[in-house]
């Protein structure tokens, strides 16, 4: 088997009283797009904050591209290859889309403690960042400060700044959060895109996304693992559905 | 670029305005005095303006940076050093070294902590030069003389001295304009709006803030050297929590948006004491007012006038 991008290994976190995260180990593949589903509060967010480095769990470990980096900040982690999207947008809203995505290119490429030249004037940060926005459908907007896009756009944003990092893993967490039907159908068509060139772990409710993406389903139920699989084994499961997917059916 | 060239338009012309002075009827005394003053505290709030515009945070104690930058001329002074291309190096070094102490503590925080401890460190600094015998402790110190430059007297000259805080006072603001535009500037700025979203792209914020933030203290320890030699008398009151106040305010009357605020709001606060001064003995029960309409009507800042009279006359 080939050594996974990302490996989780009895990860634990509690929040006074609340076991949120409770012996968490998966792993994702080079190349997999690897789901975590699970109702609302099911502790999905605080995975994924402890897989980027936001949080630091009480237990257990996280092994990124064979390394450890359970001790490391989110910057050091981002240096690593480890991009992530957050579920409530985060741009800077005073930059434009492209200087948004331009930031990204300059965390990977040489040291940012240049101090008299433009950095707007650098082509090469510019062509990359033109590229990753281009590759999310947001080249005609540019120009465009961050907080005059509209809500779809910032998650076009989001992802094309995780993109121009050119990550190892993509940690998305509900990419399609507040979109509409247009626009989740073309993020779903972008994330297709991306299948076999980057590692993701996405967590997602939009379970027809989920379904048409994921290569393997984790399902999180208060905050624990209930089961792992194919997407196929996962929805006939009959434990997931009682747990999770027969809300769904019922509603 | 026509936007950037239309943001270079009144700074060019309050800087050759500057320039042209002394032969504007301007050239009396008391005037090259205030104008000179004006220059010094317009960089001073320059480099507040690095840490509180560019950085994104408040500090209540950078005229410490200041009176060190003073301080160092003093000691020089002391021993007969004389000579601006010694001293005025020492000023910067000295101010910068402080701001790179203290802001690797300040900057572990952020928000209304980092104000507290701006300001402790600036007490500090306030109590340690009034604790200085043999500077003159409270009652200050007078210099034997002003620094004279690469041996000559330039800094007698009112011209000369005139034209010295012109030119440092411009490259400072160039200087600031490049800064924060380059790579460093980005990655300031950007953690400025959201710190989180520039560790998720793989910048620790705490290294380019520290570095603002030491060479913001030097720029002040430049200003201080030459108040230092414009009043050639240098007291703990350099250093006390009113200046940074004063500095904080003339940065905010400026506006936050553009280093030319920071200019700006120096040169307005002065005039407008100058102002009130002639007008009545009890100019500062006016100034408060004044001050408070100011920042509840002016929401950009001095700056940020024209834009917001263009935007009143097409709403309106
Ligand atoms: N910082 C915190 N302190 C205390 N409790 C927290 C904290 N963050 C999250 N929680 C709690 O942990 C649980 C899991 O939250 P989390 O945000 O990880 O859920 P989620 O699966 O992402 O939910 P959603 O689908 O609504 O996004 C919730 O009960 C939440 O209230
Ligand atoms: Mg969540």
């Amino acid at each position: 088997m080939v050594e996974p991008v990302l490996r989780l290994d009895g990860l634990r976190k509690r929040f006074g009283g609340l076991t949120v995260t409770d012996a968490v180990s998966l792993a994702v593949a080079p190349g997999e797009i690897h789901a975590v589903i699970g109702p609302n509060g099911a502790g999905k967010t605080t995975l994924i904050h402890q897989v980027s480095g936001t949080l630091r769990p009480d237990a257990g470990r996280v092994l990124f591209a064979g390394q450890d980096v359970t001790g490391l900040p989110l910057a050091r982690r981002a240096r690593l290859g480890l991009a992530r999207s957050f579920q409530i947008t985060s741009v800077l809203p005073g930059f434009s889309a492209l200087e948004n995505v331009a930031l990204a290119v300059q965390g990977r490429s040489g040291s940012s403690f240049r101090f008299l030249r433009p950095a707007a004037a650098e082509a090469m940060l510019n062509e990359a960042a033109m590229a990753a926005l281009a590759q999310t459908g947001l080249a005609g907007r540019a120009a465009v400060p961050a907080a005059a896009l509209s809500h779809g756009e910032r998650r076009q944003l989001e992802l094309a700044i995780a993109l121009a990092m050119q990550p190892r893993l993509l940690l998305l967490d509900e990419p399609l959060a507040g979109t509409g039907p247009e626009e989740a159908e073309r993020l779903v068509a972008l994330l297709q895109g991306l299948r076999g060139r980057y590692a993701i772990l996405l967590v997602e409710h939009d379970m027809a996304a989920v379904f048409a993406l994921a290569d393997r389903v984790s399902v999180l139920v208060q905050g624990r693992l209930l089961a792992s699989g194919a997407p196929a084994a996962i929805r006939a499961d009959p434990a997931v559905r009682v747990a999770y997917l027969g809300e769904d059916e019922a509603a | 670029m026509p936007a950037s060239r239309r943001a270079a338009t009144l700074p060019l012309l309050l800087f050759a305005l500057l320039a042209a002075a002394p032969f504007l009827g301007l050239g009396e005394g008391w005037m090259m005095t205030l104008l000179a003053r004006g220059m010094i505290l317009g960089l001073a709030a320059l480099s507040l303006w690095l840490v509180v515009g560019g950085a994104g945070l408040v500090s209540l104690g950078h005229a410490a940076m200041l009176g060190i930058g003073a301080y160092a001329v003093v000691a020089l002074d002391e021993a007969r050093i004389t000579e601006a291309l010694v001293v005025a190096p020492a000023a910067i070094g000295a101010a910068a070294l402080f701001a790179l102490l203290t802001g690797a503590v300040a900057l572990r925080t952020a928000g209304v902590p980092f104000i507290m401890i701006t300001l402790a460190f600036g007490q500090m600094a306030f109590f340690t030069a009034a604790s200085l015998a043999f500077y003159g402790g409270d009652d200050g110190y007078t210099l034997y003389a002003r620094s004279t430059l690469a041996g000559g007297r330039w800094l007698e000259n009112r011209l000369g001295f005139h034209y010295l805080c012109l030119a440092l006072l411009a490259g400072a603001f160039l200087f600031c304009h490049l800064l924060l535009a380059s790579r460093f500037g980005r990655v300031l700025r950007a953690a400025r709006e959201n710190p989180l979203r520039v560790q998720a792209v793989g910048f620790s914020p705490y290294p380019y803030r520290l570095l603002a933030y030491g060479i913001a203290g030097g720029m002040a320890g430049l200003a201080g050297f030459l108040l230092a030699n414009a009043t050639e008398f240098v007291a703990p009151s350099f250093l006390a929590w009113q200046r940074s106040g004063e500095l904080l305010f003339m940065v905010i009357l400026g506006g936050l948006g553009s280093p030319f605020g920071a200019v700006l709001g120096a040169l307005a606060l002065l005039l407008l004491e100058e102002g009130l001064g002639h007008l009545t003995p009890h100019w500062r029960l006016l100034l408060g007012p004044l001050l408070v309409l100011a920042v509840l009507f002016l929401r950009g800042g001095l700056v940020g006038l024209p834009a917001q009279l263009a935007g009143t006359r097409r709403h309106g």
